[in-house]
Order: C-alpha cells, then sequence, then structure tokens
C-alpha cells in the first residue's frame, strides 16, 4: 500500500520544471513567427527599456564621481562612497526619513478618503449615479498633475482661496502660510493619488457578495464589524495594492514637493534631482538606488502586513 | 441543545413596493405562521418571495402592513436585532474563516468567548450531522456540507425563526433529496420555526407543514397542507402549478347535486364544483394524470374522452401516455405499470374515462406557465 502510494507521488524532476510545456504551449497558440515577434519584443523591452539602464544606474551608483580624463584610471574602482553619505550627511538622513514618515502619512490620509468611496461605489452605488461619480472621480485627472499642483497652489497660497474663506467667516484673521510644513505637500500628493488608491480597493470590494454583508448583518453584526470581519480582509490584496502603489507614487513625488513645498518639506527625490542636475551622477543614481530599496522593502512590509502573496496581488 | 423554542410570525396585510418601482413585489399578503411549525411560500420564480422573506428577516420594512414575530411588532427593528436568522439562496458563507468560525460569527458578535464559539460550533456540527470539520476552509467542502454548516451558522444564534431562501437550488438532484429530509430531521430536533422558500414543488409537498402558494402577482391564493394542496386546490394557478394536471377550457352548463357539466370543444364532462359556478360561466376542468384510466370492454364512467395516443414514455414504475383529445388538446395519462401493463401502441385510438370526483372544475383564472 505504501509502496504503490509513493511510486505514484514519484516524479522526474523535468516534469516539475514547465519551461517544455510552457514553449510547446506558445509554439501551438502563436505558431513559429509568433512565437519569435514575442521573444523580440517583449525580450527587447525588457531588456533596453528596464535591465540595461538599470543595470547602467547601478554601476554608476558604486563608482566615484571623477573628471572625465581620471575615468578608467585607478581611482575609477568600485566604492561604497555614494551609498555611505546618506548616513554621514545628517541633513539628507534626516530628509530620507522624512520621506518615508511623511509617505506613510500620505498612505494613510488616501487610504482613509478611499475606503469609504470605494465601499459606496463598489457596494452601494448603482446604476446612473455609480456612473456619475466614477466620473467625477476621473475628470479631474484629464488635466496634467503639474496643472492640478498649481491649482492647490492658488488654493493653499497666503491670498487663496481657502485663506479669504477662513478670514471671510472670522475664524482667522491673519492668513495662515498653509506651506510652511509639510502639510500641503502631504495633502497635495493624497489628493494627487486618491485614483491610485480607489481603484484596486473598488476592484477588490466589487466581486465582494453582498449577501456576505447581509449574512453579517442578519447574524447581528455592527457595522464596524461586518467592515473588520468581512470587508477588509476581503479587500486585503486591492488594499495592500492600493498602500504600495500610492507610498511608491508618494516616495517617487517631485512635483508635488517642488511646486507645494517650502524649503522646510524637501523631499528626498529633490535631492536625487539636484544631484543629477549639479552633474554628480554617481551620487544620485547611489540616491535613487536607495529610494528604489525603500519602496521594495515597503513591498514586502506590506505583503507581509496584510498576508498576501504575490500572485493574489496579480489579481 | 438549549435551542430557544420557536416563535410564531404574523404576516398581517403586507404589501411590498420598492422605492422607484410602480408594481408592488407583495400585495395584502396575510398568514400566521405557527411556532415551531414548518412553513413554505410556494411560487414561480420573481413572484416576490424572497422579498417576503427580507421583510420577515427585516431588510426591508413593509410598505403597508406588519410583520410581528412572537407577537411583537417588528417595524424599525434591523436584521441584526431580529430573532431571525436567514439562510441564503448562495448560503454566503465567509469564505476566509474556517468553518468553525463562521459557524461562530454570530456568537462573538454577542461577545462569546473563544473556546465557548468552539464548544458551540461542535456541538452544532454534530447536530446537523457534519462532525469534525471545524477546522476545514469553507472552499474544501462540498456542496452538501456548506449547506449544513450555513445552517449550523443560522442556528447558532438560537433564532427563533429560521428563514430559508431555496437555500437547496444549488446541489443536484440526489444531494437535494437527501437533504430534505435532513431539513426536516433538523427542524424537528430543534423545534425552531421554518419559513422556507421555494418554486420547487417536490421540495415544498415533502418538507412542510403547511404551503402558502404564491402567483406571479405577489398574491397568495392558498394556505394549505400539502395533501389539501394537491388534493382540493383553491384556484386554478394553484391546480396548474402544484403538481401535474390536464387543465380543459370549458363552459359551465348545468348544476346537478354539487356537481357541474361543463361543455369542452371535445363533449361535456362532469365534476365537482366547490366554488359554486354558475350556469354560462368560464370554467378549467382539472384532472390528474394518474386519475384518467383506459375503459375496458363496455365498462360506464361518468366522463369518457375519446383520444389518440402520440407518444410514450416508460419510466419504470409508470408510464406517462401523451394523449390528443378533440382539436389538438394534448392530455397526459399516468399508467402505474405493475408488469404486465400493455405498452399500448402511438396512432392508436383509445377511450379514456375517469370520474366526476376526480374531475375539478374551478374558474378560468391565470395559470402558471407550465
Amino acid at each position: 500500500m505504501s509502496v504503490s502510494a509513493q511510486k505514484t507521488r514519484f516524479c522526474w524532476p523535468m516534469e516539475r520544471w514547465p519551461m517544455r510545456k510552457l514553449w510547446k504551449d506558445a509554439l501551438r497558440n502563436f505558431g513559429g513567427i509568433g512565437v519569435i515577434f514575442i521573444l523580440l519584443t517583449v525580450g527587447g523591452w525588457l531588456i533596453f527599456m528596464i535591465i540595461l539602464p538599470q543595470l547602467i544606474m547601478l554601476d554608476f551608483s558604486f563608482r566615484p564621481l571623477l573628471p572625465l580624463r581620471k575615468l578608467g584610471g585607478p581611482e575609477d574602482v568600485y566604492t561604497l562612497k555614494n551609498y555611505i553619505l546618506l548616513f554621514t550627511t545628517p541633513l539628507h538622513r534626516a530628509i530620507f526619513f522624512k520621506t518615508i514618515w511623511a509617505s506613510v502619512i500620505v498612505t494613510g490620509v488616501a487610504l482613509a478618503i478611499c475606503y469609504p468611496i470605494s465601499f459606496y461605489l463598489a457596494k452601494v452605488a448603482k446604476g446612473a449615479r455609480l456612473g456619475w461619480i466614477l466620473m467625477g472621480l476621473i475628470i479631474p485627472y484629464w488635466i496634467n498633475e503639474l496643472l492640478r499642483l498649481f491649482a492647490w497652489q492658488l488654493i493653499l497660497a497666503d491670498s487663496g482661496i481657502l485663506n479669504q474663506f477662513l478670514m471671510f467667516l472670522g475664524i482667522v484673521s491673519d492668513p495662515i502660510n498653509f506651506r510652511a510644513g509639510n502639510g500641503a505637500v502631504i495633502m497635495g500628493m493624497a489628493y494627487a493619488y486618491i485614483l491610485f488608491m480607489v481603484f484596486p480597493l473598488y476592484n477588490a470590494m466589487e466581486s465582494l457578495d453582498r449577501n456576505q454583508i447581509d449574512a453579517a448583518r442578519d447574524l447581528g453584526s455592527s457595522w464596524l464589524r461586518i467592515h473588520w470581519r468581512i470587508v477588509i480582509p476581503y479587500a486585503k490584496p486591492g488594499i495592500a495594492v492600493g498602500c504600495i502603489m500610492t507610498f511608491m507614487l508618494a516616495a517617487g513625488s517631485i512635483a508635488a514637493p517642488q511646486l507645494l513645498g517650502s524649503p522646510s518639506s524637501f523631499w528626498f527625490t529633490q535631492i536625487i534631482y539636484t544631484n543629477f542636475e549639479t552633474a554628480n551622477w554617481n551620487q544620485g543614481a547611489a540616491y535613487a538606488m536607495i529610494l528604489a530599496a525603500l519602496c521594495l522593502v515597503f513591498i514586502m512590509i506590506m505583503l507581509k502586513v496584510f498576508r498576501v502573496s504575490l500572485k493574489e496581488l496579480a489579481k | 441543545m438549549g435551542q430557544a423554542n420557536g416563535q410564531d410570525v404574523e404576516i398581517a396585510d403586507v404589501s411590498m413596493r420598492y422605492p422607484g418601482s410602480k408594481r408592488y413585489a407583495v400585495t395584502d399578503v396575510s398568514v400566521h405562521i405557527q411556532a415551531g411549525e414548518f412553513f413554505s411560500f410556494l411560487g414561480p420564480s420573481g413572484c416576490g418571495k424572497t422579498t417576503l422573506l427580507r421583510l420577515v428577516s427585516g431588510f426591508i420594512e413593509p410598505t403597508k402592513g406588519e410583520v410581528l414575530i412572537g407577537g411583537q411588532n417588528m417595524r424599525g427593528i434591523g436584521p441584526n436585532k431580529r430573532p431571525t436568522a436567514m439562510i441564503f439562496q448562495n448560503l454566503a458563507l465567509f469564505p476566509l474563516m474556517s468553518v468553525a468560525d463562521n459557524i461562530g460569527f454570530g456568537l462573538e458578535v454577542r461577545g462569546v468567548s473563544r473556546a465557548e464559539r468552539m464548544k458551540k460550533a461542535t456541538e452544532l456540527l454534530e447536530l446537523v450531522d457534519l462532525p469534525g470539520v471545524e477546522k476545514k476552509k469553507v472552499s474544501d467542502l462540498s456542496g452538501g456540507q456548506m449547506q449544513r454548516v450555513a445552517i449550523a451558522r443560522g442556528l447558532a444564534v438560537q433564532p427563533a425563526v429560521l428563514l430559508l431562501d431555496e437555500p437547496l437550488s444549488a446541489l443536484d438532484l440526489n444531494l437535494r433529496q437527501h437533504m430534505r429530509s435532513e431539513l426536516r430531521k433538523i427542524q424537528k430536533r430543534t423545534g425552531v420555526t421554518f419559513v422556507y422558500i421555494t418554486h420547487d414543488q417536490g421540495e415544498a409537498l415533502t418538507m412542510s407543514d403547511r404551503i402558502a402558494v404564491m402567483t406571479d402577482k405577489g398574491i397568495i391564493d392558498q394556505v394549505a397542507t400539502a395533501n389539501t394542496l394537491y388534493n382540493n386546490p383553491k384556484t386554478a394557478f394553484v391546480a396548474d402549478f402544484v403538481g401535474e394536471n390536464n387543465a380543459f377550457l370549458a363552459n359551465v352548463k348545468e348544476i346537478i347535486n354539487g356537481y357541474a357539466l361543463a361543455e369542452t370543444s371535445f363533449g361535456l364532462l362532469k365534476g365537482r364544483n366547490p366554488q359554486n359556478l354558475n350556469p354560462g360561466q368560464r370554467t378549467l376542468a382539472f384532472i390528474r394524470p394518474e386519475a384518467l384510466t383506459l375503459r375496458e370492454g363496455a365498462e360506464t364512467a361518468e366522463n369518457v374522452v375519446k383520444c389518440i395516443v402520440k407518444n410514450l414514455s416508460f419510466e419504470g414504475a409508470f408510464i406517462t401516455v401523451f394523449l390528443k383529445v378533440g382539436n389538438d388538446n394534448s392530455v397526459i395519462m399516468r399508467q402505474s405499470n405493475d408488469g404486465s401493463t400493455p405498452l399500448l401502441k402511438i396512432g392508436a385510438d383509445v377511450d379514456v374515462c375517469f370520474s366526476a370526483e376526480n374531475t375539478l372544475l374551478l374558474a378560468y383564472g391565470e395559470v402558471a406557465d407550465a
């Protein structure tokens, strides 16, 4: 009995490796020319658009900044100097960590705003109303991000609409300088990336069976518990995707801090930008790599926190 | 078991019109469901059965009329506060929770400790004859097992009334028949009032203490036991919808000692006249397929019609004979097969007879689409 059971379980290692099957399926589905075309286009795109530029940046990041004539010379060796600089420069370090927590706040604010919107869209709104709200969400995004940020500038300016309104109501006597701290930048980003949070959440919630909410309610559950026990666990992959996208966009944003920020709200991307602008590509590349690594770490943390696998994420 | 005993449900003059809709989904429904009863609402799909169930469970409030459970008016009381539990058509089990967590959800809401919930889940799984699956994921269960888990989850909150929304419709035929008797057993064991809705008359007839038949206008035509519904339907709709029936359009001609003579396109039929129809009224004459027999020799019967055999379907214990009478009126006759019943020839002329007692004349009206 046990022998035969073992026999059936045994299989050649090659059969576990699905390459041959993949290849055969591809040939059957697309034909020889099709397969060559796909390999050339996808392969070309992967190599020239993604892998190669990143590798060049990686190479840059480990080399010192040298004058042209010294390139290839004895000083042109791999070094960690560019990376270490982040930890030895207090200002850069402070801005780096500020960027992290501010991006986390942006993500949190966007999640707090988008969760109810998404739930309303996915499970409450119906028919024409759903269409109108979706349009209302999308239309502002027909305008370029820069223009939207300029609009925020107008709203938040000393003589802007918000200050005038507050003064009209008599709440404040002098205009508030909204752009002094990080508030304006965080607000602007939360606004700019709302869609990237709404749609993953909406997608995830939309397929939730309405009967499950009703069943929980019928069993005596409060609305809070329905969300905590039924909706949020179900929408977890969507929440993870939304948070990852918003965080990466926020951490990698340059326009919002540039337009809405003040010198005190400097963003890590602005340091990278300055480096490239002042022709210190090596330093810029190293910092860009650190930012990429940060985003990778954030993805891993999100997957861990939400106990979501990469496969679920792809849905 | 510690289950709360069932309570009665009074549906008093309830009408329901959804906001924005012109048509009433449920019209003037008045039913009193006894405590501990297995009560079914039977009707074609779209007749407002589900609406009625949602009215009792509290997901919607009636436009008119009241729902009382255990004598208490339920107006303004939400579904989470009513002594009811609902079994959804698609069961609506929580896919991300274990079986035990599913069953314990209603108790979790009520602040019952985890150990207590596990104990209760084990107890309930035994009650529904599905012991030992506490730790399993819902998706690892078969259709019939999910069914039992859904019932256990509903019973866990000790409802006075369990509302079942066609829960067997997703199962295959064998399982469905098995679950019928299981449901009945569970209901007897717990004493909870079961309110069951279905479009499947087989389900309603086999399980229920009483059945309410609803027409597709959301009106209740008759509330009675299965036996009464089958033998003494009150309206043409019930006669047509419950069980198989031959229906012939006719006009009442004459009344003789409680029976009536009705004129069809192929001659006179004598039948019972429970509605006291008067001569001249349009009527439908209903005769069950099993009430039809072949005339042997010169035997006399109250009703005899000449038919042509169109087709046969041999089904073992019985033979269904498709006949034609008059100008293309189709008739179905069911012969029981005792092993020596000869098969009729297709195209043969036969005399089919049936008693006046088995012929039911009811006022012409709306019938269900067969």
